[in-house]
């Protein structure tokens, strides 16, 4: 067990010592990677944050539950009751038929119209907050509602979230294809470099063939290698992401002060970060294994 | 210790480097392997070191068939050999002490003890004073005796070598032959492959002569 730790701890130290032993090629491999793993992550900040745009302007979907004209109390307290205890409602008010005459009157100025009216043609109706967003629930939860005695229309005032989630949908779609491209070439820049470092090191391995080293031993360095220059890679994108969202927020002062409100872009998360960084380590990782398995057994002692 | 049956070994191409070679070699003995270039003394080497396998034929170390051994025990094999190439394989790209370290690396010795080994080793050939130079650096007597403190630092039952006086003059070449016996009088199982017959002869050890991939005597 002691052994084995040694042997990874030798592996990485060796490995570190390689990397920085050629400053200029490590800088310019781990930058290549760091821009083309910051292509995608940038566009996926662009999206998280117009989401939070997107939230912030739009309100909430609601239902707007319109009763028949003959609905008595009785019926009014019976519904309020069921909308109250429905799971998927979060919150119901309800609009009286005169409660929403003044409304209209107040608002649209057609005071004298409404007047001329002999009666008032409004319905009695709830405004119902609902508890999720999705529109297949708010869809279903529409359906449900009009089939309930009394109630003759319900309005979903959804068609701008679903709009929205449609356009968002299709953008982080189009975000993970450029991802996995990158990652394909992140994968592709390590093999690549993995390449020639077995080459240049083919008498290294050679010898150690010869002097009763394992596979894995050989194959240990180069994998650790890999993985560094992928995570070099991530933190690099990570660096590139939050200096461009620094500068854009710099430049975006300006526009909040003619606003007068506060416009701020927000940086990647941890969790996003996180995963970023686990993420470009896994492909280097991979990358050097594929090279490794390609390229090593070709190396054999004569 | 080491046996050969009926060892034959054509390579690619259609070359017989042995032909029906059938030799026992005891635990502690120390033999030379003589005979002309191509008469296959190397393969013989190489077949013990399992670098080539046997065409046909069995050869057995330590009641191991190395001919038949798995790829994933080959390396297990070659920590029980010490080997010294003809062209002596060092890494110029680190220092004497790294280069005998490397043995040791790659079976995880504990730090300390292996620092310890591997100067016990250059003492042993004389290149302790060395031990930061790089090999580029030494002549090549130096080199191939550190050839053979590379070979010696892990402390195998059988060291294999190759040519190690090569191209080194006869005084040289004593000395190297000297330090061979004293690896033998502490048990080890030394074979030699070389072909000069005066280093050989000097020697007075058992002696098995190559020819043309037979036994000539």
């Amino acid at each position: 067990m002691k052994t084995w730790w040694w042997h990874h701890i030798d592996a990485l130290r060796t490995t570190l010592g390689r990397l920085l032993r050629t400053p200029v090629a490590t800088l310019f491999n781990v930058s290549v990677i760091g821009v083309a793993l910051a292509l995608p992550v940038g566009l996926y900040v662009a999206i998280i944050n117009l989401e939070d745009l997107a939230r912030s302007l739009g309100s909430d979907p609601q239902l707007s539950v319109f009763l028949a004209l003959d609905a008595g109390s009785a019926d009014v307290k019976r519904i309020a009751a069921r909308l109250q205890q429905h799971p998927s409602v979060r919150e119901a008010r309800f609009v009286s038929r005169d409660e929403a005459l003044k409304e209209l009157k107040a608002s649209t100025g057609l005071a004298d119209v409404i007047d001329s009216l002999p009666g008032n043609p409004l319905p009695d109706a709830f405004v119902v907050l609902p508890r999720g967003t999705a529109p297949e629930s708010l869809e279903q939860l529409r359906d449900e509602i009009r089939r309930w005695p009394k109630v003759t229309h319900v309005q979903l005032d959804a068609e701008w979230a679903r709009r929205l989630e449609a356009g968002l949908r299709a953008a982080l779609l189009a975000v993970s294809l450029l991802a996995t491209l990158f990652a394909f070439a992140l994968v592709a820049v390590t093999f690549n470099t993995i390449r020639l470092q077995i080459l240049t090191r083919r008498e290294e391995i050679e010898v150690s063939k010869l002097i009763g080293a394992t596979d894995s031993f050989i194959r240990r360095p180069f994998l650790y290698y890999g993985a560094l220059q992928g995570l070099a890679g991530g933190l690099a994108a990570w660096a590139i992401i939050w200096a461009g969202v620094s500068i854009l927020n710099g430049a975006l002062v300006d526009l909040s002060r003619l606003y007068a409100a506060r416009i701020e872009l927000r940086h990647l998360g941890v969790e996003d970060s996180a995963s970023l960084l686990v993420f470009s380590a896994a492909l280097g990782w991979f990358g050097s294994w594929l090279s490794v398995n390609r390229h090593l057994a070709a190396i054999e002692p004569r | 210790m080491i046996s050969f049956s009926q060892v034959t070994k054509r390579y690619p191409g259609g070359l017989e480097a042995l032909r029906g070679v059938t030799l026992t070699i005891e635990a502690g003995e120390i033999v030379f392997v003589t005979g002309p270039s191509g008469a296959g003394k190397s393969t013989l080497l190489k077949l013990m070191a399992a670098i080539e396998r046997p065409t046909s034929g069995s050869v057995m170390i330590s009641g191991q068939n190395v001919g038949a051994l798995r790829p994933r025990a080959v390396p297990f094999l070659r920590r029980k050999l010490g080997l010294i190439f003809q062209d002596q394989k060092l890494l110029f790209d680190r220092s004497v002490f790294d280069n005998v370290m490397l043995p040791l690396a790659v079976t995880g010795f504990e730090r300390r003890e292996a620092a310890r080994r591997v100067r016990a080793a250059l003492d042993k050939v004389g290149l302790l004073a060395k031990e930061k130079a790089h090999p580029v650096r030494l002549s090549g007597g130096e080199q191939q005796r550190l050839a053979i403190a590379r070979a010696i630092v892990h402390r195998p039952a059988i060291l294999l070598a190759d040519e190690p006086t090569g191209n080194l003059d006869a005084a040289y070449a004593a000395g190297i032959g000297e330090l061979f016996r004293s690896f033998n009088q502490v048990g080890v199982t030394v074979v030699i492959a070389t072909h000069d017959e005066a280093f050989a002869a000097r020697m007075k050890p058992r002696h098995i002569a190559l020819k043309e991939g037979k036994l000539a005597r």
